[in-house]
């Protein structure tokens, strides 16, 4: 392949902030073969269980090696299941606030059809697949966040059974 | 055989260590859990049976019943939640 949406970098684990704007344009790079860009974006939540300011920072803590090889796979599954261009994935580490970013997955394709189903299927797929952990800081200390069962039903939908939750 | 085993979040701060290498007969990662377990303290506790532990084999999710390669590196962590 010569585009040069897919001989980008795919993958981006980092501690510093993204640029949605600037990744989606570099992920259209002069490809006119795009009709639709789908983007998703997770930010930090500054409650749990709906009391608001429980949360004072978040740390994440992931597996390098392991987390860019996985979502590379999951990237590869989107790219087989949907008619999509180009994908790209940015997950960042460390200690985060509230209203801070935390992840980014962009898709581009011909029609918006193909872009919304794989940029669910990349989040769904990340939330249970991914080595990832995160931390909350909370008043009372710090606690690690727990899996929730919800997130392996999201990916089911899709076929595929997990058993993290 | 020698094996590399690593740990992550809270079974990485309960074990007290980020990673080890082990030398081992254990012919799966059951077995591998097992002998750790054995080792009691911390080891028993974070990996205990009934407790929600994910293992990978060479950077991949794996079931438990994998056989166990010379040289592997071996990860143990809890149900993840990144996004």
């Amino acid at each position: 392949m010569t585009d040069a949406s897919a001989s980008m970098v795919r993958v981006l684990i980092q501690t510093g902030d993204f640029d949605l704007s600037a990744e989606i344009s570099a992920l259209r790079a002069q490809d006119a073969r795009v009709g639709a860009v789908c983007s998703f974006v997770g930010t930090v939540r500054d409650r749990t269980a709906g009391t608001p300011g429980s949360i004072s920072s978040m740390e994440l803590e992931h597996y390098p090696g392991m987390t860019e090889k996985s979502i590379e796979a999951m990237i590869d599954e989107a790219q087989q299941r949907f008619d999509i261009f180009g994908a790209r994935v940015i997950h960042r580490i460390g200690v985060l606030q509230p209203l801070d970013q935390i992840v980014m997955v962009a898709v581009t394709s011909a029609h918006r059809g193909e872009s919304f189903q794989a940029c669910e299927f990349l989040m769904d797929y990340l939330k249970t697949q991914a080595p990832f952990w995160k931390k909350e800081q909370m008043p009372d200390g710090a606690r690690w966040v727990d899996a929730r069962v919800a997130d392996d039903a999201a990916l089911a939908k899709w076929g595929i059974q997990a058993s993290n939750g | 055989m020698n094996v590399t085993v690593k740990y992550f979040a809270s079974i990485r701060e309960t074990v007290g260590i980020a990673s080890e290498r082990r030398t081992t007969t254990a012919a799966s990662l059951t077995a591998l859990r097992d002998e750790l377990i054995a080792l009691g303290g911390a080891y028993a506790e974070s990996l205990a049976r009934g407790r929600a532990v994910r293992i990978a084999l060479n950077q991949v999710m794996c079931d438990e019943s994998a056989a166990l390669v010379d040289g592997a590196e071996v990860a143990f962590f809890p149900p993840v939640t990144g996004g």
